[in-house]
C-alpha cells in the first residue's frame, strides 16, 4: 500500500514537471514576447529593455531554470495589460469558479448515480429507456446550448431567474443546473454500465443462487464493486467541468476563472493564461491523485499489491 | 463500403421466404427506425455541404437592414425568409446553410488529422516497442490528463488565430484515443500469424503495417473515428460560440449561436436554429457510430 | 560446400518461476546446442516430441527469432535475426510453411494477391499483368483451380489453405524451405494429399528443406536424412531407413517402439519410457535422457556424450562410443 501511494505520488509529481516544462516551451515558441507585446513597429531600445527586464537575453537553459524557481515561489510574471501580478488576478477569480462547479459536481454525483444505478437494475424497462434518453443530452448538446435554452425559458419567458451576472445565489442558479445536468448524464450512463457488467459478473450469480436476499445482493456486492470503475469517472468529471466552466461561466457572464481565461485568450495577455493553464494543470493532477488514492483505499486488491502491479 | 450492403441483402432474401410485412420487419430489425433517420439527416448535411452555395437562397453575407430581425415561418413570418433573419438582415437560412458547411468539413478535416496522428503513433509504439512505446504512452497520458479545451484555448493564445491552425489544432482532439487503441490492436495483430508470415516473406513494415495490419484493423478505427466526429464538432462550437474559433466574416454554427445569444431575448430564432443543428447532428452521428460499433465490433466499449 | 550449416545453435530463455519471494529465476534451454548441414537438395526430417525445441530451431536457422549463441550460415553468409534490409533481401531464398494455413493468411486480401506477394516484395518492377500470370502457373502447381484465385482464405478447404501457403512460399523458387509441422493441422485423408503435392513439389524445384515432424511416418516419408531432437539436441541422426529399422540412441528405439505397426505385433516389445516427461527449464545434467532411460549407466548423469558418427549417422550415447574419439567431457 505504502508503495503504491509512493508510486502514484511520484507519477504526480513528474506530471506537474512535465506541465511546467510544456507551458515554458509554449510560452516560447509562440514568438518574441518582447515583440508580440510591444508591437512590431516598438524601436529596437524598448524592445532590448523589454528583453532585459523579462530576462530574455540569457541563455534558453537558464531562462527555464528561472522559470521553475518562479513557479515554486509563485511568481509568474504581471499580467501584460493592466500591470498586476497575474497570480493575483487570477487568484481573486478562484473562489467564484468553485462556488459554480463544486454545486454542480455534487448535483452530477446525486443525480447521476442512483439514476444510473436504477437503470442498470430496471433493465431494458421503460424506466431504463427514459434515463438513457435522457442522458444522451450529456453527449449530444453542447453546454452553450443547454445554458442558452434554460436561459431562454427561465429567465427570458418565465423571468424566474436572472439571465447573467453574479451577486446572489440566484444568479449561480442557472450555471449550476446546466453544468449539473451535463454531468449527470455523463455519470448516469457510465455508472449504468460499470453496474450492469458487475450484474454480469459470476459471484454476483453465485450469492443470489446461494438464497442471499437481492438487495442485500446489490447492496453488499453489486455496488460494491461497480463504486470502483465509477470512481475514475468522477475524477475524469473534474476535467470535464473545468472545462464546461469556460463555455458556462461566458453564458451567464459569470466572472470566474474561465470567463477570465477567454477574455485573457482574446487580448492575448500570456501571463494570465499561463497562470490559468498550470492551475488547471495542478488542480487535474490533484484530482486524479486523490481518486487513485482513493482506489487503493477502496479497492481491497490494490491493498496488498506492489506498488508495479498497480501501474 | 461492402459490408454495408450485406444487411439489405439478407433483408431482400427474406422477401422470397417470408409475407411483405416480415421483410418490413426484418428490414427494421436490420436497419433500426433511428439509425435510417440519422443516416438520412447525415444524407442531408452531406448534400448541404456539397452544394451549399447552390441551395443558399441568399448570399449569406447580404445585409439587408430593412428586413432586421425578421421572424421565421413558425414565429409569424414569411416565406421570403423561412427561418428570419438577423441583426443585420442576413437570411438565417443561408447562413445555417454555410455554416453546416465550414463546421462538417472543419470536424472531418481534425478527424482525419486525429486519426492519421493516432494510427501512426500507434503503429510506431507496436513497431519499435521499449522505450519509443513508452514516450508515445506517455503522450497519451499527458494528452488524456488536460482537459483538450484548455489546452486548445492557450494554444489560440500563443500562436494567435487562422482557419488552417484552428483546423489542425482541432485535429489534436481523440488522437490519443485511436492511439492507444490502434498500438493494441496492431499488438494482437503482431501476435497473429498473418502478420508474421509477411514479414517472413520479407516485407518491409510499410507493406506489413499498411497493406495487412491497416486494413484488418480499420472496421474498429472507423468506429472510433465515428465516435470522435460529433466531440470534434461540439468542441469546434464551443471555442466558436466563445469568439476563439472560427472568425468572421466566416460564420460555424458555434459562432452563430454565439452572436445570437445577444438577441436571445428580441429574436431567439437566430440561436436556436444552429443550435438545433448542432444537436441532431451530433445525435444522429453518435447514434450511426454506436450502430456501426455493435455491428463491427461488440467487444469496443 | 553445404547450403545450409548450423553450428552448436543455442537459445535460452530467462524465466521467472512461481513462488519464493520474488519468484526464482531459471533458464529455459529450447535448443542447447544443435549442429547440422544440409545439402543442396537435401530434405532433413527433424523429429521429436512437442516441446523438444523443433520449431524453435526452425525459426533460428531462417534467423526469424535470434540465437543466444551459435551460428547459422546459409550459402556462404551468416544469418542474423536483425530484421534490416539484407534480411528481408535473404528472405527471397529462404521461406517457411506454417503448422496454421488459416493464421498464417490474410484474411482480408484474395489469395492470389497473398500468392504474388513475395513477386511484389522482391521484384517490385515485375507488372501486375505478368505478376498475376505466374501467380495463376503456381496455382496450378499446387493443384488450385484458377477461379479460386478472388477467393478469401475462410472461403476455402483446411487443404486448399495449405495449398495457399505452399504456393506463397514457392512463388520465387526459393532455394531453402523450412516446413513446420505442415500437416499436423489437417484432416488424415488430406495429410496425404499435401504430402504428395510437396514431394511432386521438391522433385520438380529441387529446393533444400528441413522439414518438422512429430510424425515418425510423415518424417520417413518426405526426409533423405532424419535427426531426432530430445531437449534442445540432437540425439541421432541418420538415413531414415537406418534410423528407423535400426535405432542406436535408446530414445529413438523408445519412439520407433511407439508407432502403431498391427503387422508386427508381438515381433518387437513395445519401449514404455519412465520417469518424467522432458522439461527444458530443469534439465538434467549429464545426458538430459538419462533420467528415463531404461539402460542408464553411472557417466550418463555426469557426462554429457557428444554426437559421434557411426558409418552412415551419428548418435550422442554412452552405449554407443564413437570407433575414434571416445568420451568427451561436458562442460
Amino acid at each position: 500500500m505504502f508503495a503504491y501511494i509512493l508510486n502514484r505520488v511520484a507519477r504526480a509529481v513528474l506530471t506537474l514537471i512535465i506541465i511546467v516544462s510544456l507551458a515554458f516551451v509554449i510560452l516560447r515558441m509562440s514568438g518574441d514576447p518582447a515583440i508580440m507585446i510591444l508591437g512590431p513597429e516598438a524601436p529596437p531600445q524598448a524592445v532590448e529593455a523589454f528583453r532585459k527586464a523579462w530576462g530574455l537575453d540569457q541563455p534558453i537553459w537558464v531562462q527555464y531554470a528561472k522559470y521553475f524557481g518562479a513557479v515554486i515561489q509563485g511568481d509568474l510574471g504581471n499580467s501584460m495589460r493592466d500591470g498586476r501580478a497575474a497570480l493575483e488576478v487570477v487568484w481573486e477569480r478562484v473562489p467564484l469558479t468553485l462556488a459554480i462547479t463544486v454545486p454542480a459536481l455534487l448535483l452530477n454525483i446525486l443525480i447521476g448515480l442512483p439514476a444510473g444505478v436504477l437503470a442498470a437494475l430496471f433493465r431494458n424497462t421503460a424506466y431504463d429507456r427514459l434515463i438513457m434518453m435522457v442522458s444522451v443530452i450529456g453527449f449530444t448538446v453542447p453546454s452553450f446550448v443547454m445554458g442558452l435554452t434554460l436561459s431562454l425559458l427561465l429567465a427570458v419567458w418565465l423571468r424566474l431567474l436572472p439571465s447573467g451576472g453574479s451577486g446572489t445565489v440566484a444568479h449561480a442558479v442557472l450555471p449550476v443546473v446546466t453544468m449539473g445536468i451535463i454531468g449527470a448524464a455523463v455519470i448516469a450512463r457510465f455508472t449504468r454500465s460499470a453496474m450492469l457488467e458487475v450484474l454480469g459478473q459470476p459471484y454476483i450469480r453465485t450469492a443470489s443462487a446461494k438464497g442471499v436476499p437481492w438487495s442485500q445482493v446489490i447492496t453488499r456486492h453489486a455496488l460494491a464493486n461497480a463504486a470502483i470503475p465509477t470512481m475514475t469517472i468522477i475524477g475524469f468529471m473534474v476535467g470535464s467541468l473545468v472545462a464546461g466552466a469556460v463555455v458556462v461561466e461566458s453564458v451567464f457572464s459569470w466572472p470566474g476563472v474561465g470567463r477570465l481565461l477567454v477574455t485573457a485568450v482574446a487580448n492575448r495577455d500570456l501571463a494570465v493564461v499561463q497562470v490559468i493553464l498550470l492551475l488547471i494543470g495542478f488542480t487535474m493532477v490533484a484530482a486524479n491523485l486523490a481518486v487513485d488514492l482513493l482506489y487503493g483505499w477502496v479497492d481491497p486488491r490494490m491493498r496488498t499489491k506492489t506498488a508495479t502491479a498497480g501501474a | 463500403m461492402s459490408t454495408e450492403t450485406l444487411p439489405s441483402e439478407q433483408a431482400d432474401a427474406g422477401g422470397s421466404v417470408f409475407s411483405s410485412k416480415n421483410v418490413l420487419r426484418v428490414f427494421f430489425e436490420k436497419w433500426p427506425l433511428a439509425v435510417l433517420l440519422a443516416l438520412s439527416w447525415i444524407a442531408l448535411l452531406v448534400i448541404i455541404v456539397a452544394f451549399a452555395p447552390f441551395i443558399a437562397p441568399y448570399d449569406y453575407l447580404a445585409i439587408s437592414l430593412t428586413d432586421r430581425l425578421a421572424p421565421p415561418l413558425f414565429l409569424g413570418g414569411g416565406w421570403a425568409h423561412p427561418l428570419g433573419t438577423d441583426e443585420l438582415g442576413r437570411d438565417v437560412l443561408s447562413r445555417l446553410l454555410m455554416s453546416v458547411r465550414i463546421s462538417i468539413v472543419i470536424a472531418f478535416l481534425s478527424t482525419l488529422i486525429a486519426a492519421t496522428l493516432g494510427v501512426s503513433l500507434g503503429f510506431i509504439a507496436a513497431y519499435f516497442r521499449g522505450k519509443v512505446e513508452q514516450l508515445v504512452l506517455m503522450l497519451i497520458d499527458a494528452q488524456a490528463a488536460m482537459p483538450f479545451m484548455i489546452i486548445a484555448l492557450a494554444v489560440l493564445a500563443f500562436f494567435g488565430n487562422s482557419l488552417m491552425l484552428f483546423t489542425i489544432l482541432m485535429g489534436f482532439y481523440g488522437w490519443e484515443r485511436i492511439a492507444r487503441i490502434a498500438r493494441g490492436l496492431a499488438l494482437s495483430a503482431n501476435e497473429q500469424g498473418y502478420a508474421t508470415a509477411v514479414r517472413d516473406i520479407g516485407a518491409s513494415p510499410w507493406r506489413i503495417y499498411g497493406r495487412h495490419i491497416l486494413p484488418n484493423i480499420a472496421s474498429t478505427l472507423i468506429v472510433s473515428m465515428t465516435l470522435n466526429f460529433p466531440e470534434v464538432i461540439l468542441l469546434e462550437s464551443g471555442l466558436s460560440f466563445l469568439g476563439l474559433g472560427v472568425q468572421p466574416p466566416l460564420s460555424s454554427l458555434g459562432n452563430m449561436v454565439g452572436y445570437g445569444r445577444d438577441y436571445i431575448q428580441s429574436a431567439p430564432w437566430i440561436m436556436l436554429a444552429p443550435s438545433v443543428v448542432i444537436v441532431l447532428t451530433t445525435l444522429a452521428i453518435s447514434i450511426v457510430g454506436d450502430w456501426l460499433r455493435d455491428l463491427f465490433d461488440p467487444t469496443l466499449s | 560446400m553445404p547450403l545450409v550449416s548450423v553450428r552448436d545453435l543455442k537459445r535460452h530463455y530467462d524465466i521467472r518461476l512461481t513462488g519464493g519471494l520474488f519468484g526464482r529465476r531459471a533458464k529455459l534451454k529450447a535448443v542447447d546446442g544443435v549442429s547440422f548441414d544440409l545439402k543442396m537438395g537435401e530434405t532433413l526430417g527433424l523429429v521429436g516430441e512437442s516441446g523438444c525445441g523443433k520449431s524453435t530451431t526452425a525459426k533460428l536457422v531462417l534467423g526469424l527469432i535470434p540465437a543466444t549463441s551459435g551460428t547459422v550460415s546459409f550459402d556462404g553468409s551468416a544469418v542474423t535475426a536483425a530484421h534490416d534490409a539484407q534480411w528481408r533481401h535473404m528472405r527471397r531464398r529462404m521461406q517457411m510453411i506454417y503448422q496454421d494455413p488459416l493464421g498464417a493468411l490474410d484474411r482480408r486480401l484474395p489469395v492470389s494477391a497473398q500468392i504474388g506477394e513475395p513477386i511484389a516484395v522482391h521484384e517490385p518492377h515485375v507488372p501486375a499483368d505478368e505478376r498475376e500470370a505466374r501467380v495463376g502457373e503456381i496455382m496450378t502447381s499446387v493443384g488450385l483451380r484458377a477461379d479460386q484465385a478472388a477467393s478469401y482464405p475462410h472461403e476455402l478447404s483446411g487443404g486448399q489453405r495449405q495449398r495457399v501457403v505452399i504456393a506463397r512460399a514457392l512463388a520465387l523458387q526459393p532455394d531453402f524451405i523450412v516446413c513446420d509441422e505442415p500437416v499436423s493441422a489437417l484432416d488424415v485423408s488430406i495429410q496425404a494429399q499435401v504430402l504428395n503435392l510437396l514431394e511432386d513439389l521438391k522433385e520438380r524445384n529441387g529446393f533444400t528443406s528441413l522439414f518438422i515432424s512429430h510424425d515418425l511416418k510423415v518424417v520417413r516419408q518426405m526426409s533423405d536424412r532424419v535427426a531426432v531432437m530430445y531437449l534442445g539436441m540432437i540425439v541421432e541422426e541418420g538415413p531414415p531407413e537406418d534410423v528407423f529399422h535400426a535405432p542406436m540412441h535408446p530414445y529413438t528405439q523408445a519412439l520407433v517402439s511407439a508407432i502403431p505397426t498391427p503387422s508386427r505385433r508381438g515381433k518387437r516389445e513395445r519401449i514404455v519410457l519412465e520417469g518424467d516427461p522432458p522439461n527444458p527449464v530443469n534439465k538434467p545434467s549429464g545426458c538430459p535422457f538419462h533420467p528415463r532411460c531404461p539402460s542408464a549407466m553411472s557417466e550418463c548423469r555426469e557426462f554429457q556424450p557428444m554426437l559421434a558418427s557411426h558409418g552412415s549417422r551419428k548418435v550422442a550415447c554412452h552405449l554407443r562410443p564413437a570407433p575414434s574419439a571416445g568420451l568427451i567431457a561436458a562442460e
